[in-house]
């Protein structure tokens, strides 16, 4: 018996509508007002909003219904069991590596829990090339404030760990500025296993808000029930069909679920919502549908230090800098964003290059490392125009996401960067994630051997946790398939409430991006399809 | 012959190995079998001769310890691929069979007389030229194992020690 409380389980020893798919024996059908793809960050909030506002909502979800009962924070059980494809999602060409969550929450549920609001610079841009004209900072406040409310996203008052830290001081040595980042904690232990559940329940997920709101107010969940595939008539989606998956949720059993409702959602992620709307051939006339799909494609920097860094202790993220986002126009050369990754010995020993005896020296030195991740903001100029997402044969999702000059040059001046503030903080040596990096132990060794790496896929270490865009809004046809209410443009039954909407990458954590503005379209939704003002939702 | 010449003849030869090799491995296995990872004599051969190598000094010297580890890694990389999709998992399978197959062997991992017998220094060498290889195929298989293999050994508890990871909180770990 653990001695945390688990209201997951308490839910349904109380009687919750929760159904796992691969428990199910017979094939299933069900009706609601709403039906919810996905259960993250824009399923969670969305599904919230419209029980509390008296709307049936059924939501499905591919991966399993765990809590804090399972979160042992083990790699080795968090990766398979929580994240899309083990944690090994690739693109295309395998060039890069995507963290999504897969389970009841989504990514929400193993998220290192940096919440930043909306850049301003991010939303006039949105508002100038796509005429989302009420997408403002004035007009998103009150969306954030009841967000940030709800989810108690507040400032930290723990001092960051050495890992942050090292951020903190390397910078400021270099006069370059940092500020902390804001968590959507409560109550938080300061342990540092976020990325694979939180064990106290002190993360604020979707997992323990919005979602054990919405069923408490009446909502049924499905899980590890896949959606496939949208029946369309004419302007219309008919029904939903999904299928049920096995334990280990790869395999379809064979039972189906059908599913029909008077409107659709879908918070897919995304990666999978443009697929389901691929699937489904869904009205695309322009072709823009599960295009420019953003990835702030991420490199990393490895630095070692005399002194025990420890960087799998304490809250992941908590400090940053977007000096580097700021030194030149949106649309300029590409900007980067600076944080620190928390280090756990998978994450860490395969995202390190190198093999034999080379690679278990680093690994020696484990609690001696510091990693610092840039962050490159996509989609405000030609050269970051974006991926796409296609379907393979048996229909599953693939994101094909070139990387040319133009974000290689980013790419070069951030692992610069890095090596700079890590060598600034005291840095015994610096390795840029590249299969050809070395331990470099000077930063004029450091910035002649990085200006001599080869910038190519396969070979510079290029990840991703922050998958954007491909339902692009704008009430504008030519330029989204999304209007800026969340509507898909040509079926008058379907939004997407997920940052699949975003035009452009957000140029931070995406979280409450998705939060504030997925609240403010499904208050909307609530409205019009119960012709009353929507709900509020208070923590 | 040239180095290029070399590269272009390693090229065609595994771009044909590659999509003969894999497929011609997947005729031969029972159709119920054709998606979900089998750990078979094959891969194991192929495993425990690279296993070492991509590991280095971390694993035991001793040769009963050795065995045992590298047995125990092999397991724990199955169990790994077991968790991708299964469309992934044919595509490791696949790697595993082209691996597996003599001339593959001898042309693309230049290992001659078997992987059981293939030396320590034969398949450094094989992973540092399919690691920096021009060949985005040979890269990725490259990666691939460099992920299962130490990702694999750095998920066994026993292994943080040695690391000086102390682990999650013992009393939430129960």
């Amino acid at each position: 018996m653990s001695v945390i409380p688990d209201p997951i389980q308490a839910g349904l020893a109380a009687g919750w509508r929760v159904t796992d798919g691969a428990r199910l024996t017979a094939d299933s059908a069900l009706e609601a007002d709403v039906v919810i793809v996905g259960s993250g960050a824009g399923g969670g909030v969305t599904a919230e909003i419209l029980a509390l506002s008296g709307l049936r909502v059924i939501f499905v979800e591919e991966g399993a219904l765990k809590s804090s009962k399972d979160f042992k924070m083990r790699e080795a059980d968090a990766y398979p069991a929580l994240y899309q494809e083990s944690a090994a999602r690739k693109t295309r060409d395998k060039g890069i590596n995507i963290l999504q969550g897969r389970t009841v929450g989504g990514s929400t549920t193993v998220n290192w829990t940096s919440s930043f609001r909306t850049p301003d610079i991010t939303l006039a841009y949105w508002n100038q090339h796509y005429g989302l004209k009420d997408y403002t900072p004035q007009a998103l406040a009150p969306w954030f404030e009841l967000m940030e409310q709800r989810l108690n996203i507040t400032d930290w008052p723990a001092p960051p760990n050495e890992n942050n830290d090292l951020l903190r001081r390397g910078a400021a040595k270099l006069d370059i500025p940092t500020a902390l980042i804001r968590r959507n904690v409560n109550g938080c232990w300061n342990l540092g296993y976020c990325g694979m559940g939180c064990p106290t329940n002190a993360k604020q997920s979707m997992l323990i808000t919005t979602i054990p709101s919405a069923l408490r107010n009446g909502a049924t969940l499905l899980t590890r029930v896949r959606a496939e595939h949208l029946v369309i008539n004419g302007d219309k989606v008919t029904q939903l069909d999904c299928v049920a998956l096995d334990d280990a949720g790869l395999a379809p059993t064979g039972r189906r679920v059908t599913l029909r409702a008077q409107h659709y959602v879908l918070a897919g992620g995304a990666i999978n919502t443009p697929a389901l709307l691929l699937r489904s051939t869904a009205p695309d006339p322009r072709g823009l549908l599960g295009k420019r799909t953003f990835l702030h494609p991420t490199v990393i920097s490895a630095g070692l230090f005399e002194q025990r860094v420890d960087g799998y202790a304490g809250a992941p993220q908590t400090v940053y800098s977007d000096h580097f986002l700021h030194a030149d126009r949106i649309d300029g050369p590409i900007g980067y964003k600076l944080e620190a990754p928390p280090l756990h010995p998978v994450l860490l020993s395969t995202t390190m290059a190198g093999f034999g005896a080379q690679h278990a020296a680093m690994m020696k030195q484990f609690p001696h490392v510091h990693a610092l991740l840039a962050l490159l903001r996509d989609g405000f100029h030609a050269g970051a125009p974006g991926g796409s997402v296609a379907l393979a044969a048996d229909g599953a999702p693939v994101l094909d996401y070139p990387i040319g000059d133009f974000i290689w040059d980013g790419a070069r001046r951030a692992l610069l960067t890095m090596a700079e503030i890590q060598f600034a903080a005291g840095a015994k040596s610096v390795t840029p994630v590249h299969e050809q990096g070395q331990a470099y132990t000077t930063w004029a060794q450091a910035k002649a051997g990085i200006n001599g790496l080869p910038f190519k896929l396969l070979a510079t270490r290029v990840v991703s946790a922050h998958v954007m865009g491909g339902c692009a809004m704008s009430d504008d046809e030519r330029l989204g398939v999304t209007g800026a209410d969340g509507r898909y443009h040509g079926l008058a039954n379907v939004s997407v409430h997920d940052g699949s909407l975003f035009p452009t990458a957000i140029g931070a954590n995406p979280q409450l991006s998705i939060y504030a503005i997925v609240a403010r379209l499904a208050s909307g939704l609530a409205r019009d399809l119960t012709g009353k003002p929507a709900a509020r939702p208070i923590a | 012959m040239t180095p290029r010449r070399s590269f272009l003849k390693i090229g065609v030869a595994g771009a044909l190995l590659l999509a003969a090799g894999g497929a011609a491995y997947r005729w031969s296995r029972p159709a119920a079998t054709r998606n979900k990872f089998i750990l078979d004599d094959e891969a194991l051969a192929v495993l425990a001769a690279v296993i070492p190598s991509m590991l280095g000094p971390v694993l035991p010297d001793e040769v009963a310890a050795r065995a045992a580890a590298v047995q125990a890694t092999a397991g724990r990389v199955r169990d790994a691929i077991l968790g991708l999709p299964l469309a992934t998992q044919k595509e490791v399978q696949d790697l595993f069979g082209l691996l597996a197959l003599g001339p593959a062997r001898r042309l693309l991992a230049r290992v001659a007389g078997g992987w059981a017998r293939a030396d320590a220094k034969q398949v450094d060498a094989f992973l540092q030229s399919w690691r920096s290889n021009r060949f985005a195929t040979l890269r990725i298989a490259y990666m691939a194992m460099h992920d299962l293999i130490i990702g694999a050994w750095y998920s066994d508890p026993a292994t943080w020690e040695a690391i000086g990871y102390p682990g999650p909180l013992k009393e939430l770990t129960a």
